[in-house]
């Protein structure tokens, strides 16, 4: 096992040097650069600017330098001193604001996640146990449904139904007084308040699909021998579900804990942007608008090694249930 | 016991029929069983012809406007008059913009001494179909036919769903909008069903080096989150070119990691066939690789590509909706679904004319049944179980 996890991290170092690559390649890829459309945004307000000062920037931030050196500049300073390069529309380092964000960002992750769990597995487990009932049929109904909405429809709707009741569009994820304030056991209330229109909207669409699988494997699990070889000796049904079906059934969804992880990461990326959360979207989706590169690429370096860990996680967790990856990959 | 084929009558019987089918006529029994995938798929089907000739179906050119009913909530469609008398031909009334004195919030209110009748398959707005074919039939329109000062016809205002701020009306942008929405989930699927098949392919059925170097260029495709990679791909789209390549660029973006899913199936499925004796068979008699992968290979599983492609559509339109949404997918004046949706971002907007809305329900219905046409055609895939 412990050979088997060490494999896997020799794996991931190349792997996360050619994302940070193609990370990098993709930000640079719009023509232009933060200066020029900065120039040209100050010259619409009908400001000039010296083109010195403006070449004397372009040469401070190596804007002129070949791609590989911009890169080498870039990857260098992440790995030996963890600095992300410069903000240049928010004056600030990259690595203070990703800092600021990321962990707001995991947080609302998390909540999804328990909340995807918490609601997908007990009406999964009832949809299965009745089949074809009603329960089921509202379920599986609700299932499609949802699975369908994107989660900016889901957040427009929301918003629009907390706008006619409230006449407050519940956006944000602190009230104004609690923005700038340190943490404190308000805040914290406060925030548990705002968090739950959030968590419903980015996990509905895993939630559905979680539900379905989680049906699907529990009725293959219910349809086994072995449960009608337990019912035939007695076994009460309560034990029957429990004991066995249902763990079993929950192996696949626990293995892929990772992957929804970053799903969960990726889908929160446009809800947070239309619900304006203190999250990484709304700042990368402004960064990749007016090209800010270091910013951008930073925050899609960082979700790639996400990924890539939840991947990993995932890997970890297949192999530890199931004994026939580990051996497969050792041999 | 040998297998009796005929029943003693010399007409096969039922059990006999099914034993005789070919795999098609299994899978298609099996699939006409799934009721809810034959309606979605003929629903689908009218979604598709409505935007394949959308300039028919609509009654508002891609670029009009009509500037004195902005923001006008959906027409009532009439049969009886003010005077209470029965029409057979429905008919709307002339509305009129008012403003309440005290809020100047703008409403509409009919006139109903000018009534306006509805026809069917008949002339309005005039077009050119796919951009080129001129026409002026539309499936129906209100007007008041010589009511024109010049004796041509008098267009009246007829909106089933309303209009936008800027007076156009949501039902036609909804069904100009369908042609670019619907056309990119199976563009992009295309695009990413011959990469898939063709890497894929390749992969699998050469295996060595060429197997791993594909299988890790597609692991570290897919590190990187979906919508992020998007976003940052269609920031890169330059801002002043032709919408028709926008279009392009976007579907291109949307199948960048699209194809990696498809390549892995196909991968998996090419090493499951590649041992199977009549591939051996076909080697031996000197077939080329080329054309073992063609007529032996593909054909064994492309049912199971069907279904995935099915079920990929959906997830295509979906993103095109959400780039579109935030304003980094198709820009006007093309439409889709998600430009109109981009108009309805705002709260107060929307708590106002609640009908800038209903695009989400297009959204929503097409993705919903090509969910539920993917899961009869996934049974139907397999039709020995």
């Amino acid at each position: 096992m412990l050979q088997f996890i060490a494999k896997r991290f020799l794996i991931m170092i190349p792997t996360i040097l050619v994302i940070s690559f193609l990370a990098f390649w993709i930000i640079q890829l719009p023509p232009g650069d933060f200066l020029t459309s900065y120039v040209a945004q100050l010259e619409e307000m009908g400001d000039t600017i010296d083109p010195q000062v403006i070449e004397n920037l372009r040469e401070e931030y190596g804007l002129d330098d070949p791609f590989l050196v911009q890169y080498w500049k870039w990857i260098s300073g992440i790995v030996f001193r963890g600095d992300f390069g410069y903000s240049f529309e928010n004056n600030m380092r990259v690595s203070m604001l990703i800092n600021e964000r990321l962990y707001l960002t995991i947080i609302v992750s998390l909540f999804t996640m328990v909340f995807t769990y918490a609601v997908a597995i007990p009406i999964g487990i009832y949809s299965a146990t009745h089949q074809y009932s009603i329960g089921d049929y509202t379920a599986t109904f609700f299932g499609f449904v949802g699975m369908a909405t994107p989660n900016f429809l889901l957040a427009l709707v929301l918003m629009y139904v907390a706008f006619v009741w409230t006449g407050n569009s519940l956006v944000g994820l602190f009230s104004p007084e609690y923005i700038d304030a340190p943490w404190s056991w308000g805040k914290f209330v406060d925030m548990m308040k705002h968090i739950l229109v959030p968590v419903v909207v980015i996990g509905t669409a895993g939630t559905a699909g979680l539900l379905r699988v989680m049906r699907g494997q529990l009725l293959d699990e219910l349809r086994k021998q072995y449960v009608i070889t337990a019912r035939a000796k007695g076994v009460g049904e309560r034990t029957l579900l429990w004991k066995y079906p249902v763990r079993a059934s929950l192996n696949p969804i626990v293995s892929t804990i990772g992957w929804s992880l970053t799903g969960i990461f990726s889908g929160s990326t446009i809800t947070a942007i239309v619900l304006n959360l203190p999250t990484q979207g709304p700042v990368m989706y402004n960064a990749l608008k007016s090209q800010d590169m270091y910013l951008a690429g930073g925050f899609l370096f960082i979700l790639a090694i996400l990924t890539v860990v939840g991947t990993l996680i995932s890997d970890i967790l297949l192999a530890w249930l199931d004994p026939r990856i580990r051996v497969g990959k050792e041999a | 016991m040998a297998l009796r084929v005929l029943s003693p009558h010399g007409r096969p019987s039922l059990e006999d029929s099914y034993y005789m089918a070919s795999q098609w006529q299994l899978m298609r029994a099996k699939f006409r069983k799934h009721k809810l995938a034959r309606f979605s798929l003929v629903l689908l089907g009218v979604f598709y012809f409505v935007a394949i000739f959308s300039e028919f179906f609509a009654t508002q050119g891609l670029t009009s406007y009509a500037a004195e009913y902005t923001n006008a909530p959906p027409s009532k469609v009439r049969f009886r008059d003010a005077e209470g008398n029965f029409h057979w031909r429905p008919f709307v009334y002339e509305v009129e913009k008012q403003r309440d004195p005290e809020t100047l919030r703008k409403y509409y209110v009919e006139n109903p001494d000018i009534r306006y009748p509805i026809y069917f398959f008949t002339s309005g707005e005039a077009y050119r179909m796919w951009g080129f074919i001129p026409g002026n039939v539309h499936l129906f329109t209100a007007k008041i036919k010589g009511g024109a000062e010049d004796g041509s016809d008098l267009l009246g205002p007829l909106f089933p769903i309303g209009t936008d701020l800027l007076g156009r009306d949501i039902y036609s942008r909804i069904i100009h909008g369908a042609r670019i929405s619907l056309s990119i989930g199976f563009v992009g699927v295309i695009i990413s069903l011959v990469l898939g098949i063709i890497i894929g392919g390749i992969s699998g059925y050469f295996g060595g080096w060429i197997d791993n170097a594909i299988q890790r260029l597609i692991e570290i495709l897919r590190s990187f989150p979906s919508i992020p990679l998007w976003l940052a791909l269609s920031a890169a789209i330059p801002p002043n070119i032709p919408p028709l390549r926008v279009y392009f660029f976007i579907t291109i973006i949307l199948s960048f990691l699209g194809w990696t899913g498809l390549a892995r199936k196909v991968r998996s499925k090419f090493i499951a066939l590649r041992e199977e004796d009549y591939v051996m068979a076909a080697k031996v008699a000197g077939c080329s690789d080329f054309r073992i992968i063609r007529t032996h290979l593909v054909p064994g599983f492309f049912s199971y590509l069907i279904v995935d492609v099915s079920l990929s559509i959906p997830r295509m339109i979906l993103s095109e909706t959400s780039l579109s949404f935030l304003g980094l997918g198709i820009r006007s004046p093309i439409t889709s679904w998600g430009v109109l949706l981009q108009e309805a971002q705002s709260v107060q907007n929307v708590a106002l004319y609640p009908w800038l809305l209903t695009p989400v329900f297009a959204v929503i219905i097409t993705v919903l049944a090509f969910n539920f046409l993917g899961d009869g055609l996934r049974d139907a895939a397999d039709p020995y179980t």
